[in-house]
């Protein structure tokens, strides 16, 4: 799965939980989850747990705590999937 | 960590208090009872010359024995903070009324703890074994260094 991939399946994970709807058309790596799509930290929690269902993989504290755009969140994403790959 | 440990440390003042007895508290759930009396400030307001123990009441009461309580045993391993928890969404559907003195029974079932929110399925009865509310309540832990 490449880049653009990861932020499609990013894209519609993440719209039940904002009312951006400007910002989610427009959702690209510089995409600030909780300044731009107005999401607070109680559905950021949801969407790592739809990201962890979705992709298969699993995130753990550390990588949560980074999880706040969606470049770190694809990079982590990526990296996930090829340690589970390998 | 001992039921009575999990009072001790409930952030709430009397006035704001929806906690009795807390009957059973393990790693996936919750259980315990408040009495709503007659003299609660509430019931003089809600409403006028009917008093009904208000919805808000009854979500708060469930977040209290149902989230709160298990919130503070599932961090029991870091006892030397105090927690405190925010309501972060709740999906509740109230199926009877709870009159002024009657005693209810919450029991909650924990969905998910992960980055210190809690998700728990709550359900309160009634002393009859009626459900009279039941749900879905989430909230976000925050432990307080010396807080």
């Amino acid at each position: 799965m490449n880049k653009e991939e990861i932020i499609e399946a990013l894209k519609i994970i993440v719209e039940p939980y904002s009312e951006e709807a400007s910002a989610l058309v427009h959702i690209n790596e510089n995409t600030d989850f909780i300044t731009d799509l107005k999401i607070n930290s109680a559905n950021l929690v949801d969407i790592v747990l739809d990201i962890e269902e979705k992709f298969n993989i699993e995130i753990d504290n550390d990588s949560m705590a980074k999880m706040l755009t969606v470049k770190a969140t694809t990079e982590i994403i990526a990296q996930k999937l090829e340690a589970h790959a390998g | 960590m001992t039921t009575q440990e999990i009072l001790d440390k409930l952030p709430y003042g009397k006035s704001f208090l929806f906690v009795d007895e807390l009957l059973h508290v393990d790693e996936n759930g919750a259980k315990g009872t408040y009495t709503y009396v007659k003299d609660l400030p509430f019931y003089e307001g809600h409403f006028k010359n009917h008093p009904v123990t208000p919805a808000v009441i009854l979500t708060e009461t469930m977040a209290q024995i149902g989230l709160v309580c298990l919130g503070i045993y599932l961090l029991k391993n870091e006892t030397s903070q105090n927690v405190s928890m925010a309501m972060t969404s709740n999906a509740i559907d109230f199926l009877k009324p709870v009159a002024p003195g009657e005693q209810v029974t919450i029991t909650s079932e924990k969905v998910y703890f992960r980055f210190n929110k809690l998700s728990c399925k709550v359900k309160m009865e009634n002393a009859a074994g009626e459900t009279v509310c039941k749900g879905n309540i989430s909230g976000m832990l925050i432990s307080k260094e010396n807080g």
